[in-house]
């Protein structure tokens, strides 16, 4: 009979990358690698502007969005002023940077060598007329969704 | 506070299992611990990272991160799983005798 009193310890989480800006990557990066530092299995699944993190030409100019965040404590209207979101970016890498935490490019490549899968979307991939070729080498493969949660089978799923 | 028998030597355990003073650790200590966490046999490359946690312990007051483990111990990401399948910042840190690391990352 399962012990329904003794919560189990998570073993295996399939993360979502779904947006594309810099403050939305990172959370799902932090949680990959803080999974697979745990000993929990860990895989990451790019979809939509997510997949700008894996795409070769793209990964190392994310930035960070300072329009239609209302935690930004900024006017959308300064927001949208040009170079806000440049500086923004830049104040954001700096204290990132201060955390040890690493670039895109490098953290993707840190993640991959602890062992956790990389998967793209493959409606993302066909909307955007991408090839295998557009995307960083950690890039283990490009999965339909079914696919995805074949994969993710016994996994807690988080989307972000 | 719980305590445990390593080596033949009673030690204080803190919340996480890894030592409360750092004085009770030793070499034969950290090969005990090693067992427990499922490492048979702690090779060269082992000790390589175990005495890089406790330089930078010593020096800094909080274990490397991951990203700093990979770049400075001489053993790299791979390399690090390999060691310490289980998490190689957690387990390398129990095993040096040192408090489980602080950063996130």
């Amino acid at each position: 009979m399962t012990d329904h009193t003794t919560p189990q310890p998570i073993e295996k989480v399939s993360i979502i990358i779904s947006k594309g800006s810099l403050e939305a990557v990172y959370p799902g990066l932090i949680m990959a690698n803080g999974a697979r530092m745990e000993g929990i299995e860990a895989q990451l699944f790019f979809t939509f502007f997510g997949l700008e993190a894996v795409i070769d030409r793209k990964m190392d100019k994310l930035k960070v969005a300072t329009v239609g965040n209302p935690a930004m404590h900024m006017p959308t209207l300064i927001g949208a002023l040009p170079g806000m979101s440049a500086l923004a970016t830049s104040m954001m890498k700096k204290e990132i940077e201060k955390l040890d935490i690493p670039p895109i490019r490098e953290f993707i490549t840190l993640i991959h060598d602890s062992g956790c899968e990389i998967y793209g979307c493959k409606a993302t991939v066909d909307m955007f007329h991408l090839t295998k070729e557009d995307f960083c080498p950690e890039v283990d493969d490009v999965i339909t969704v079914g696919e995805f949660y074949e994969k993710s089978a016994g996994a807690q799923i988080i989307f972000t | 506070m719980a305590t445990a028998e390593f080596a033949g030597k009673t030690v204080e355990l803190d919340a996480d299992g890894n030592l409360v003073n750092l004085a009770d650790w030793n070499e034969d200590v950290a090969r005990a611990i090693a067992t427990e966490e499922g490492i048979a046999e702690l090779t060269d490359e082992h000790w390589k990272v175990i005495n890089f946690m406790r330089q930078v312990f010593e020096a800094e007051g909080d274990a490397p991160s991951i990203r700093r483990l990979g770049k400075e111990s001489g053993v790299d990401t791979k390399g690090l799983y390999r060691l310490f399948p289980k998490g190689p910042a957690k387990k390398s840190a129990r095993i040096a005798g040192l408090p489980k690391p602080k950063g996130c990352i």
